[in-house]
């Protein structure tokens, strides 16, 4: 019996106030384990105050085919950016 | 004139995490499994830089030039003061993690309590190796439980671990002479409530991980005195290949 | 007119947008990449053997944290690579059976002996200076999860170099004894390292679509050629010969001509007749097979936590 062991994907939040952030992916047999095996596989260099793993198996993923349904029609909403509205010069910091 | 206690027992703090670190950096490139071998290594470079800051401080307590390379480089087997635990082969990783954990189980709570060592440098290589030491302790736990109560045959290589080791823990609590004076002195942590702390740990994680004791340890100790096992001449064969090849030149 | 999927994904490629792991590619892009992302990571895995060599015979403290933590990288990009290659669907387990079975290839350099200290001071200098020259333009591949690997790798490796460069500076400053050995690693270390650019663009049959999906930015003899500029100069400020008499400068395009490389040789490393492939793989294979009752006992162990946990919410709910 060779089991494999599962893939985690890794996500590490740098500093306090960012967003932990997908940095790559590991092996692991639980958890904790894939916890640890993160904190000495991608913050040897002072990288992440903390971590968050995930199986990968268990990420569910949009489908690329479906790209253009889901995200060309915000192109044309320009009505949701503030330059959309023109205001006096003399209004300032709106 | 230096204070010879604190100067050897710098050192013999010193030779225990720099053989430590010496046998577990053996593991880079061989580990089990990838993340393990990047794990080991990380734990390898913690022991040999503390050694380095604790030779760093033995060379300024002596003052005469010496570098933090003399003592490992330059002394033969019986001027080594470590533990005999330490200098026992890798064998296969569960013999490396119960090496391991013995030792992390002393090595924390011996930090804990060095951190507020009345000596000024010793308090803070202590409170700057605590936070390493956390972690090699929470590792080696980790992996106790997942290789004790993993498989039966790694069951079996464990509890053959710990029958092959613990006869070596105790070593690291009895004082040795000079050690009894600077506890006095309040500069080296009271290894008895350490004794106390250590076993408590290692009595509990043993169990976790559905392993035992066995009934009788026979304690094995010398190591402190520079009597040590066989395997150690061969560590200084390698350690101190180049500087008895070309003695005393810049690399 | 409708677009087929491979003219669609031609076109991303043409505006040198980014391929990720869930859009469509062509089977030969995905197969391209597994092969030479994976040979990639086995070079990081294998690498570490020749080096991993000295750690404990290191000659000082300083230089013995400095070489544990760049072969520790060198694992920490092994396993980067493993990622990305298993971001195509190709396991690492089967990838380490390639290795093991001898079916994948890998860098043909590390299949040379590290004989003395200064060999650890020539790999850093010439065959990470080599990797680096290969790697920086990969941080700007098509394939997102390969590029980003590449990013972390290239900023990691920058001291590696350095390391490497300042061991040789240290020898060739020190005594007569040590320059020898610096010389001595360079006349060993020269030639593999020129041949890690692979053979020469007319015996590359596979560059030209790798260019065209900007997997490949450079062609092996342009990036050989860049190493030898760059290294010429730096030979001479250690005071050390590169061991070439053909080696000539031309004064009117500022590069340099070099001899001939041993073509035989490279051939017969790369097919598995160097001087140590069969021990560095038997290494390698020792340490996957010494570690299977780890994998299996840490595997098992999470299953019983697993059912245990299962249990609990058994009872709590019954």
């Amino acid at each position: 019996m060779n089991k494999n062991l599962p893939l985690y994907e890794i996500f590490i939040r740098s500093k306090n106030g960012l967003h932990h952030k997908h940095v790559g992916s590991l092996h692991a047999s639980d958890a904790q384990n894939a916890i640890m095996n993160a904190r000495d596989v991608y913050t040897r260099r002072q990288e992440g105050i903390s971590i968050w793993v995930i199986e990968s198996k268990d990420i569910t993923a949009s489908n690329p085919e479906d790209s253009d349904a889901f995200y060309a029609p915000a192109e044309d909403k320009v009505y949701r950016h503030p330059t959309f509205y023109d205001l006096p010069d003399e209004v300032k910091h709106m | 004139m230096a204070n010879k206690d604190l100067l050897n027992y710098t050192l013999q703090l010193a030779d225990d995490v720099m053989i430590l670190g010496h046998r577990l950096s053996e593991w880079t490139g061989h580990g089990p499994v990838l993340e393990q071998d990047i794990a080991l290594s990380n734990i390898a470079l913690d022991l040999i830089g503390k050694a380095r800051n604790l030779y760093q401080y033995a060379a300024r307590q002596e003052g005469n030039g010496k570098t933090e390379d003399d003592y490992p480089y330059k002394r033969d087997v019986l001027a080594w003061t470590n533990v005999l635990l330490v200098e026992q082969q890798n064998g296969d990783f569960g013999q490396t993690i119960v090496r391991q954990f013995l030792f992390d189980c002393y090595h924390y709570y011996h930090l804990e309590a060095l951190s507020k060592s009345n000596d000024e440098q010793m308090a803070f290589i202590g409170a700057k190796s605590l936070k390493e030491a956390r972690y090699h302790l929470q590792y080696s736990s980790e992996w106790m439980l997942r290789l004790g109560d993993g498989t039966e045959e790694s069951h079996s290589r464990m509890q053959k671990a710990v029958d092959d080791k613990i006869h070596y823990f105790e070593e690291l609590f009895i004082p040795t002479e000079l050690e009894a004076r600077l506890i006095k002195e309040g500069i080296a942590p009271d290894l008895s409530i350490i004794r106390e702390k250590a076993f408590a740990k290692m009595n509990a994680v043993i169990q976790e991980s559905t392993l035992v004791l066995p009934e009788k340890i026979y304690t094995q100790q010398g190591g402190r005195d520079g009597k040590h096992t066989e395997h150690f001449g061969f560590i200084l064969t390698e350690l101190q290949f180049m500087q008895k090849t070309y003695p005393d030149m810049v690399w | 007119m409708e677009l087929s999927l491979e003219q669609k994904f031609q076109d991303k490629i043409d505006r040198d947008e980014r391929i990720e792991p869930r859009d469509w590619m062509p089977d030969s892009y995905r197969k391209t990449l597994v092969r030479q992302i994976s040979q990639h990571a086995h070079s990081e895995l294998v690498g570490m053997l020749p080096e991993g060599n000295w750690i404990s015979r290191a000659p000082s403290l300083r230089r013995k944290l400095g070489l544990m933590a760049k072969v520790q990288d060198e694992a920490g990009h092994g396993l980067y690579l493993y990622s990305a290659a298993e971001t195509l669907g190709v396991e690492r387990d089967t990838m380490f059976d390639q290795l093991h079975t001898g079916k994948a290839k890998y860098s043909s350099i590390f299949n040379y002996p590290t004989l003395t200290w200064a060999d650890i001071g020539a790999i850093g200098w010439l065959v990470d200076g080599a990797a680096i020259m290969n790697q920086v333009p990969l941080c700007r591949c098509s394939y997102g999860p390969y590029a980003r690997a590449m990013v972390r790798v290239c900023k990691e490796e920058s001291f590696h170099q350095r390391q490497g460069f300042e061991i040789m500076l240290t020898l060739c400053n020190g005594t007569p004894e040590q320059k020898a050995m610096a010389q001595d690693a360079l006349n060993r270390w020269w030639w593999p390292s020129l041949m890690m650019f692979g053979p020469n663009d007319a015996e590359s049959p596979n560059t030209k679509q790798s260019m065209a999906w900007n997997i490949k930015r450079f062609t092996n003899d342009e990036l050989r050629q860049r190493f030898v500029d760059m290294s010429v100069p730096q030979a001479a400020l250690l005071g050390i010969n590169i061991p070439d008499a053909d080696l000539k400068l031309d004064e009117e395009t500022g590069k340099y001509s070099f001899g001939e490389i041993n073509w035989d040789e490279f051939w017969q490393v790369v097919k598995g007749h160097g001087p140590c492939n069969k021990d560095r793989l038997a290494a390698r294979v020792k340490a996957h097979e010494d570690g299977a009752w780890v994998r299996e006992a840490a595997m098992a162990y999470a299953e019983k936590q697993e059912q245990k946990k299962l249990n609990t919410i058994a009872v709590k709910t019954a």
